[in-house]
């Protein structure tokens, strides 16, 4: 077997120095349980340009109620990750959008690392964001094997992180750097106050390595475009949760959605 | 000579392979702000004056060690009962919130957050927080809410906010879930106290450092009655862990110490409906810390079941899975039944009504072979009072 070492899709994504690109969450298995690669599908035809496929659990204690109720009917429906990396098989031939995987750590310790990392690979996972996974866990036991398995993990920073764990973050990093808007869980706060816009500015003058978009609380192409000021661009989950809880044309609504945020006229 | 302390928390947070932080991001300077005071707080004079003096005058320690003469007489042992029921609130959950609340003061804290799942916690929360005037919210289970009406008012009249957790299953664990997500959302004025020796580090170990008052009285006063500050055995019921860590506190590094620990069988291990952490689950994440966890084989959390809504909690403390993992502990399991008749046997020899978790403890006595010349020390954890009306539904009395 020969292995071409290809260049990460993220980076690719961040190349030209891009702004303004449109990362989008949503939970695997919501609505429906055969749900997940059609939404892949019409979100990258749409436009988007970095896919985030929540892997359900249990208790995602850093998200509201909305991404809550999504993971809690994700598992109800019966999603797990094994079914997660059935539904993705193949999913190269069709769309070439960069794809992270997000979800807390135990089901993905249970799935057991590598057996995971190497799904990731066979499938074409790019990147991964495990909030839960603490730093230097990460480096002592899944780095490497991350590494191995030509995966980006992705860290969080929010307001309250100190400029020494930025910094020592961004030496950690590869892809991006998934900038949490405010103190707070996900779907929680509306638009971008002028303390936020103060921390994001702290953030741009460090001088970091990686990119970064901006997640939680943007909902619409205002908060769209008002967090690429600051950023290379922006991550919607829950405003795009509810729009699949309501969606009787999960095709049309997507595209009307992700245009819309994009500004594409059609 | 072996290496004194191997069962307490080393300097990264971990008991052995269990315990760290495994906390979002949003959480990080919560936490860090904690783990970076907590020592140099605790174990200041200041701090150490007003903890026992609140424990001695208003709390009512120490608590008595009574020889239990009749009990002793049935298990053929010299057993001794560590009465933690005797503490003000009604359970040695109040050691604990004494500790945070003078800790959340000293680090200029203005409100406080807890979870509950049978209320105990829940109303030492309350209680500490009328006692130092800091408003409190209370996350309680709306399942547990129903279940468990007079702790719900009783935290009410104390002037707490009780707030339904009505994510999940509705129980302990949502409960705690939506605790951390207040906390998310309020980083820099309120304290989560937790209430057992789970969470991320440094919770667990600050914890089991307020708790372990229990086992610092229980050593001078077995002393006093027999002589030597060592038992043979101590035992205690576990649902997170804290009654049972304080009791095994400063026997830890005794190894002549047996060390005891009873988790609750539900309806029995192979029903489905049992909590018993150790015997059911594998090791995993929750909550903050890698522990022992009841999960299906993709890793979700399954919810527990147990009669006593102290022992309901998927998951066990770090340091009792170290205990476990190292088989420095000795874990029992039993059921509803054998609980509720330990609970029944213990009214009737001894005149004391215990809490339903305690009374697993003392469902293990029959498990044991014990020699007339052992010397038990049980954990009595708490009273029954919380629990009459379980007593009268289960009714064989
Ligand atoms: C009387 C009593 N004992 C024990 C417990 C279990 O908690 P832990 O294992 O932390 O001691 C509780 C919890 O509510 C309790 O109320």
């Amino acid at each position: 077997m020969t292995i071409t070492m290809q260049t990460n899709r993220i980076d690719q994504a961040f190349s030209d120095n891009s702004r303004e690109l449109l990362n989008v969450y949503f939970t695997a298995g919501y609505p429906n349980i055969d749900d997940t690669a059609s939404i892949l599908e019409y979100l990258s035809s749409a436009g988007a340009d970095i896919i985030e496929i929540g892997m359900p659990f249990s208790d995602p204690v850093a998200d509201g109620p909305t991404i809550q109720e999504s993971n809690m009917q994700a598992l109800d429906n019966g999603m797990t990750i094994s079914l997660l990396f059935k539904q993705l098989e193949g999913i190269r031939n069709k769309v070439d959008v960069p794809i992270v995987l997000m979800g807390y750590v135990n089901p993905v310790v249970q799935y057991g690392i590598e057996a995971f990392c190497e799904k990731c690979q066979e499938v074409g996972v790019d990147g991964l964001i495990l909030p839960d996974l603490p730093m230097h866990d990460y480096l002592k036991n899944f780095k490497q094997i991350f590494d191995s398995y030509g995966l980006y993990n992705i860290f969080l920073i929010t307001p309250q992180t100190s400029e020494a764990r930025i910094k020592e973050i961004d030496d950690n990093s590869a892809g991006f750097i998934y900038m949490v808007s405010s103190a707070s869980i996900t779907g929680a706060k509306k638009g971008i106050s002028e303390d936020q816009e103060r921390y994001f500015n702290r953030v741009n003058a460090l001088g970091l390595r990686n990119p970064r978009m901006i997640g939680f609380g943007i909902s619409n192409r205002a908060t769209f475009l008002k967090a690429c000021e600051y950023a290379n661009g922006a991550i919607i989950g829950s405003a795009f949760i509810n729009l699949l809880k309501d969606s009787n044309d999960l095709k049309g609504d997507i595209t009307r959605f992700i245009q819309d945020i994009k500004g594409i006229n059609n | 000579m072996k290496t004194l302390e191997k069962y307490k928390v080393d300097e990264h947070g971990y008991y052995g392979k269990f315990g760290g932080a495994y906390i979002p991001e949003m959480l990080y300077p919560n936490v860090e702000e904690l783990r970076e005071n907590y020592l140099k707080i605790i174990e200041s004079p200041d701090f150490l004056d007003q903890f026992h003096s609140l424990l001695k005058d208003y709390v009512g320690r120490p608590t008595p060690l009574y020889f239990a003469e009749r009990l002793s007489e049935k298990y053929g042992a010299k057993i001794f009962l560590k009465r933690e029921d005797l503490c003000h609130t009604g359970a040695h959950k109040v050691n604990n919130t004494i500790g945070q609340i003078i800790l959340a003061k000293k680090l200029n804290k203005k409100r406080i957050i807890a979870e509950t799942g049978a209320g105990q916690h829940g109303v030492a929360t309350a209680t500490v927080c009328a006692l130092m005037g800091l408003p409190c919210t209370v996350y309680m289970g709306e399942i547990d809410m129903e279940r468990q009406k007079p702790n719900v008012e009783r935290m009410r009249i104390l002037g707490t906010e009780v707030k339904a957790a009505k994510s999940g299953s509705k129980t302990l664990k949502d409960a705690t879930n939506e605790a951390m997500r207040h906390w998310i959302n309020n980083p820099v004025d309120t304290h989560y106290i937790i209430g057992s020796v789970v969470g991320p580090h440094p919770f667990p170990d600050m914890i089991a450092r307020f708790q372990s008052v229990i086992s610092e009285e229980i050593k001078w006063q077995l002393k006093e009655h027999t002589g030597k500050e060592n038992p043979n055995y101590v035992m205690a019921c576990v649902g997170g862990g804290s009654n049972a860590a304080g009791a095994f506190y400063h026997y830890l590094d005794n190894e002549d110490v047996h060390l005891v620990a009873v988790e609750a069988a539900g309806l029995g291990n192979d029903t489905g409906k049992s909590a018993a952490t150790t015997q059911l689950g594998k090791e995993g994440v929750l909550h903050g810390s890698k522990t022992i966890l009841m999960q299906t084989p993709d890793g979700q959390v399954v919810e527990p079941y147990s009669i006593s809504a102290g022992l309901d909690y998927p998951g066990i403390g770090p340091i009792h899975a170290h205990l476990f993992d190292s088989g420095r502990g000795t874990f029992h399991s039993v059921t509803d039944e054998e609980a509720m008749t330990a609970g029944i046997e213990l009214s009737r020899l001894e005149g004391i009504i215990p809490a339903i978790e305690s009374a697993h403890a003392f469902a293990a006595l029959s498990k044991m072979s014990l020699k007339p010349n052992d010397t038990v020390v049980i954990n009595l954890s708490g009273r029954g009072d919380k629990d009459l009306e379980t007593y009268i539904k289960w009714g064989k009395y």
